[in-house]
């Protein structure tokens, strides 16, 4: 089956990154496919490569860039919400003239218009938020 | 039209239990996961409206009731343990999924 995947919440404050990695995770070893996992509100947060948690912590941005890479998920970084919260690629860093970017490896940043492209293209959406 | 109802709030500190209890119908399903797995300990107000919601089938998320130091047999008879895979499942198997964020 088809699955999409929304997170509102960013690592290391809620609940719910976790239980939507776990779900994904869970999802792409039934065999289902993930089309796209999209992160917005704080949810933003997972992906930025700045983040260090200490070593006996779970690394949870580069748990999804590793999922990501193993099963070429598509996970999108809602444009909007980044901007607020300072999550940068290459493109945002030139046309706000930042001198920085930051954007995790498997992600890449879009508009809200993926997410329901998402909702219509998938045969489920499933919600991970506060 | 079955639903999976998806609940992870504490229903003693957000009322979005209360909610899905008075949408949920006959023949869909309610999943309690993160704090919502409070929800489903027996000798509560929450556990008798479980008991008297007729043809709804209830679940309980394992590794959270497991992080939270709840036991299996604190929970309400009839609520059904289940992993991420079943609730994967019970995604793909209802229509739609709802949830009560």
């Amino acid at each position: 089956m088809k699955f999409a995947i929304q997170v509102n919440e960013g690592p290391y404050q809620h609940q719910a990154t976790d239980s939507a990695y776990q779900f994904t995770k869970a999802a792409l070893e039934a065999g289902h496919e993930i089309m796209r996992i999209f992160f917005y509100h704080d949810g933003v947060n997972n992906g930025t490569n700045l983040t260090t948690p200490p070593q006996d912590d779970r690394n949870i941005v580069s748990r999804w860039s590793e999922l990501g890479k193993q099963y070429d998920l598509d996970m999108v970084v809602c444009v909007a919400a980044a901007q607020r919260r300072g999550i940068v690629d290459e493109g945002e860093m030139q046309r706000n003239g930042k001198d920085a970017q930051n954007i995790a490896e498997g992600f890449r940043i879009s508009g809200l218009g993926q997410l329901i492209e998402a909702g219509i293209q998938s045969e489920r959406l499933v919600v991970f938020g506060d | 039209m079955s639903i999976l109802h998806t609940v992870n709030k504490s229903p003693f500190e957000k009322s979005s239990m209360d909610s899905c209890l008075a949408y949920v119908k006959a023949g869909s399903a309610v999943l309690m996961y993160e704090d919502g797995i409070y929800g489903a300990i027996k000798g509560t107000a929450v556990a008798e409206k479980i008991s008297a919601s007729d043809g709804v089938k209830f679940y309980v998320l394992g590794p959270d009731l497991k992080a939270r130091g709840v036991a299996e047999d604190k929970i309400v008879d009839g609520i059904e343990i289940v992993d991420y895979a079943k609730f994967v499942s019970l995604a793909a198997e209802n229509d739609k999924v709802q949830a009560w964020v």
